[in-house]
């Protein structure tokens, strides 16, 4: 495969990759994961800046640098910071940009990732502005799929939950229009895709459809790509009863579906997947949680230019 | 019975026709007409066969750039410009939405960092007609209804 320079690249948005590029961090990812270098970051500092809470995707980044070697300074919680005390975002960057070779950060408000972007002059990665973009979780998404499946070609691919809030579903989508997906909307009327998601798959030609109920399309699906109904965006606890339960997996949908159908969810999981279904092979959830740490290697070795 | 403009010709400037009537004043922001010197007309809830009631401006001594012209198309996308000298049209312009709107309209999402910290707006235009603009912050998809300028 073709090389691609990402040096000094910025990790933003996956609406910046183009179909080569996102091949390319696969292709990396895949080559680190059979052969990692230990000391290829070494002499390097990642500074994590996370001003939301997060498990997941700190600890990965953390431990992706250092199975390479790097270091990492940073923090977990905004209110440690000198952001209480009224910094603005801007300087928060130009200061930490002077203590690390990459800034890997995570922001409530939308827009955060692209505007540290513009401020620091080592790269950026987003790891999740508020409900917008979260490229990493996005790059690992397509990893898992490609390894799981062997390609990422025309594929039968099903999301289903909250797919109005669900930012990991919205970036997902952008990313499989590069691939020919036919893609399956699975949720309650109030949660269904932004129209203009819709939209903009229309215009690229992607087949998709909208359903309410996954019995009706489970035969069809490849892969099942499940999201949380998430709390914290609905504004009523009331609404939020109505539909927590909504979507409830247990293994009864094996018998209804193919049998190499892959279950992917990037969890946490709250009620929408019953534990009875992890040990199946279908399940592919904590495996994908893993795929973040190859991703993440690949990401920071190619934007220090460590890989080329 | 002999028809009386309801705003008299001007000689030398630029007449914005076919402007949304209720958009009008907003395009006199845009323009900046405020501390402006020279006469300006503003006539709106004109009756108009294709439009039901439009708004007609008329800046003496003012020709407008190409620049200013495509920020009117964002609010009125159907407006005609016509840049006037000795009581003639000598260029009618033709509104046209920029590819790119750098710090004219603000994001409609509250959560948007640039409406929480102090950072100018870009917005890419997606689709002219209906206009659909991307915020280059937070990718919030904007439509003519949800279009505030700063």
């Amino acid at each position: 495969m073709e090389s691609i320079n990402f040096k000094g690249r910025d990790i933003i948005s996956i609406r910046d990759f183009s179909k080569k590029d996102l091949l390319y961090v696969l292709s990396i990812a895949k080559k680190i994961e059979r052969d990692s270098d230990a000391t290829l970051l070494k002499n390097k500092i990642i500074a994590l800046l996370f001003f939301e809470p997060s498990t997941r995707t700190r600890l990965s980044f953390g431990s992706a640098t250092k199975r390479l070697g790097g270091n990492t300074i940073g923090f977990a919680k905004a209110d440690v910071t000198s952001i209480k005390k009224g910094e603005t975002l801007w300087d928060t960057i130009k200061m930490v940009e002077q203590y690390s070779d990459v800034i890997v950060m995570r922001h409530p408000i939308e827009g955060a990732a692209r505007l540290a972007a513009e401020a620091a002059s080592v790269p950026v990665i987003n790891a999740g502005d508020g409900s917008n973009q979260h490229p990493t979780q996005t790059l690992l998404d397509l990893y898992t799929i490609q390894k799981e499946k062997g390609n990422l070609e025309n594929l039968n691919i099903g999301f289903l939950g909250d797919l109005k809030y669900g930012r990991t579903v919205h970036s997902l989508v952008i990313a499989l229009s590069h691939f020919n997906a036919n893609m399956f909307f699975i949720s309650p009327n109030a949660l269904k895709m932004p129209k203009h998601y819709l939209e903009e798959l229309k215009k690229k030609k992607i087949k998709f459809t909208e359903v309410q109920n996954l019995s009706k399309i489970s035969k069809k699906l490849d892969v099942l790509y499940v999201t949380r109904i998430q709390k914290e965006r609905f504004p009523d606890a009331l609404e939020y009863e109505k539909y927590k339960n909504v979507y409830r997996l247990d293994k009864s949908l094996l018998k209804q579906s193919k049998k190499d159908l892959i279950i992917m969810h990037p969890l946490p999981r709250v009620g929408e997947i019953n534990p009875e279904l992890d040990d199946t092979k279908n399940a592919v959830y904590f495996k994908q949680a893993g795929n973040g740490i190859p991703i993440r290697q690949a990401l920071l070795s190619l934007v220090l230019g460590k890989i080329k | 019975m002999k028809r009386e403009l309801t705003v008299p010709a001007i000689k030398e400037g630029t007449v914005i026709d076919h402007i949304p009537s209720r958009v009008t004043f907003k395009v006199m922001r845009i323009l900046d007409l405020k501390e402006f010197n020279h006469v300006v007309s503003v006539v709106i809830n004109l009756k108009s066969k294709a439009m039901g009631k439009k708004g007609i401006i008329k800046v003496s001594n003012r020709f407008l750039t190409k620049d200013e012209v495509n920020k009117i198309a964002i609010l009125a996308p159907h407006a005609t410009v016509n840049i006037i000298k000795n009581y003639e049209v000598k260029e009618k312009i033709n509104v046209n939405v920029p590819d790119e709107l750098d710090n004219i309209i603000k994001c409609s999402n509250p959560n948007c960092v640039t409406n929480n910290e102090k950072v100018k707006t870009f917005f890419n235009v997606v689709n002219k007609s209906p206009l659909q603009v991307i915020c280059h912050h937070c990718e919030r998809v904007m439509e003519t209804d949800d279009i505030k300028l700063i």
